[in-house]
């Protein structure tokens, strides 16, 4: 599996340069392959383009200059936000729900699938709920949930977490690797956590401020059936201090 | 403070005030022609509701029929707008200088245009242009308010114009929509009523063409009593709309959300 990965990226992206057109510099050159399966951080300083990189990957941003390239076709793809983007005049499963809709899916099956979702990430339940009824928590996995009802292959994370609690954070780091081996799914998550990339990831690409280019890339060998306790290890701290290492080396290069 | 007391305060207040109007102009001998007493208006009602009554029932039409044409306009022209910029630059100056020009100012040429035999048409155009605007304002300013990042997610998925619109900018502009409804219908009733002071009633007869005769006939009484019935329809469109409103977003909009404690 690895082996053939290798070989055939899901995702490159190729000497990826960004300008805003207020004149800002985000990303002077990036230079990425993602294989399918990998769980990939990219951290760095606020600005430092890791927003925007992941932003072009999903086809929402184009690059100045450069190439996203899926080289075994474009896959399906989740997004979820910083913050849980739902639409506050639907239920939960009427957010869930919403990328189903988009495709045409029949109501009842797209109901299934999206309850499904909800059930998933912890929110049995909660399909009736409005987002207005819901903690920060729960809207993130609702968010989560619609990412991933439509069975994404890739999915990408612009720092989901980063507002809520410490509890609530490592829960849902849980939750997204259970998710991520059993769909086997590939994740590029945007992150300034150096313990979250850590526990996450299988390998962190390290970024410099602005403007961002690969700092260095980390990679990292999280055991398989990590939880909590892996946190409070000597191993989780050593692996930890090569990311830090590495980030502040970007930070004093810069 | 507690629901009953919000309620009663305003009334007791209103009964205080209309017993003291009726102390004051029976204790100071005033002229019924400058004042009428409560008691007067309260007779003006039965005496005249042969007058008062189809002058309610014509005014409540033209109201209804400026403030459905105002809204779906409103509404109708706000998408477009949304959908097209080019079409949005050709025309919003228009929306605009119907907007700012004085209604009172337009009423003769709309009556050369139309004719003397159409006089309600005129009255119901008149309205409409006094109700329209604040419903394409709003709902123009509600359908640029969608969030960014569920606009990208949304392109994301590939959905077209429509859905876009559909499910995600009208949704979210409703909040906005029925706030401009909510003017908008009490700016038909003011349409309705000034613009009969400007162009007549033909042979029907409004609430705002009877205040113009009563007031020539020196009747006070009348003059108020149909007053209070533009009150008394003011309020309950208000109502109407404000009832509407909680239906449709009470359970996700935050302005309808109830506070606790």
């Amino acid at each position: 599996m690895t082996a053939m990965s290798e070989s055939t990226p899901l995702l490159t992206l190729s000497g990826i340069a960004k300008r805003f057109d207020s004149g800002t510099q985000a990303i002077a050159r990036l230079d990425l392959d993602v294989a399918a399966g990998e769980f990939v951080s990219l951290v760095g300083p606020s600005g430092c383009g890791k927003s925007t990189a992941l932003r072009i990957v999903a086809g929402l941003l184009k690059p100045e200059a450069g190439t996203v390239a899926f080289p075994d076709g474009k896959p399906e793809m989740g997004f979820v936000f910083q913050e849980p983007t739902l639409m506050p005049w639907q239920r939960a499963l009427g957010n869930a729900r919403l990328p189903l809709d988009l495709k045409g899916m029949a109501r009842s099956e797209a109901d299934d699938r999206a309850a499904r979702a909800l059930k998933r990430v912890g929110l049995s339940g909660f399909e009736k709920a409005f987002p207005r009824e819901l903690s920060g928590g729960m809207k993130m996995r609702v968010s989560i949930a619609r990412a991933i009802a439509a069975e994404p292959k890739l999915l990408l994370m612009d720092e989901p977490f980063a507002a809520l609690d410490e509890l609530t954070r490592q829960a849902l780091n849980d939750d997204l690797l259970k998710l991520k081996a059993e769909d086997d799914l590939t994740v590029l998550f945007v992150t300034h956590s150096v313990y979250e990339s850590t526990y996450l990831s299988s390998r962190v690409v390290v970024m410099t401020p602005r403007p961002g280019r690969v700092a260095a890339e980390v990679s990292l060998a999280p055991p398989p059936g990590r939880d909590e306790s892996w946190r409070l290890t000597a191993d989780f701290a050593a692996q930890a201090a090569r990311v830090s290492a590495a980030l502040k080396q970007a930070m004093v290069a810069a | 403070m507690k629901d009953w007391a919000r309620y009663l305060t305003p009334l007791v207040v209103f009964a205080a005030a209309i017993a003291t109007w009726q102390w004051r102009v029976h204790a100071l001998g005033i002229s019924p022609l400058v004042l009428a007493s409560p008691s007067d208006i309260w007779g003006a009602f039965f005496a005249h509701w042969d007058v008062l009554g189809p002058a309610l029932l014509f005014t409540v039409r033209i109201t209804a029929i400026a403030f459905v044409l105002a809204t779906a306009a409103g509404i109708g022209l706000a998408v477009l707008f949304s959908l097209s910029r080019p079409i949005e630059y050709a025309l919003y100056p228009f929306a605009v200088v119907l907007q700012v020009t004085p209604v009172v100012a337009i009423a003769p040429l709309l009556i050369i245009w139309l004719g003397y035999d159409n006089l309600t048409e005129v009255l119901v155009v008149l309205a409409w242009i006094i109700a329209f605007f604040t419903v394409l304002s709003n709902t123009l300013t509600g359908l640029r308010s969608a969030d960014h990042n569920l606009l990208d997610l949304m392109k994301l998925y590939g959905a077209s114009r429509w859905q876009v619109l559909w499910r995600l900018e009208l949704p979210g502009a409703l909040p906005f929509i029925l706030t401009g409804m909510k003017i908008s219908g009490g700016l038909a009733l003011i349409g309705a009523v000034t613009a009969e002071f400007v162009a007549g009633s033909g042979t029907d007869l409004g609430l705002g063409w009877t205040i113009t005769l009563a007031s020539r006939n020196l009747d006070t009484a009348q003059e108020f009593a149909a007053l209070a019935l533009l009150s008394i329809l003011g309020v309950t469109i208000l109502f109407a709309m404000t009832a509407l409103e909680w239906a449709l977003l009470h359970r996700w909009h935050e302005s309808a959300v109830k506070k606790e404690g």
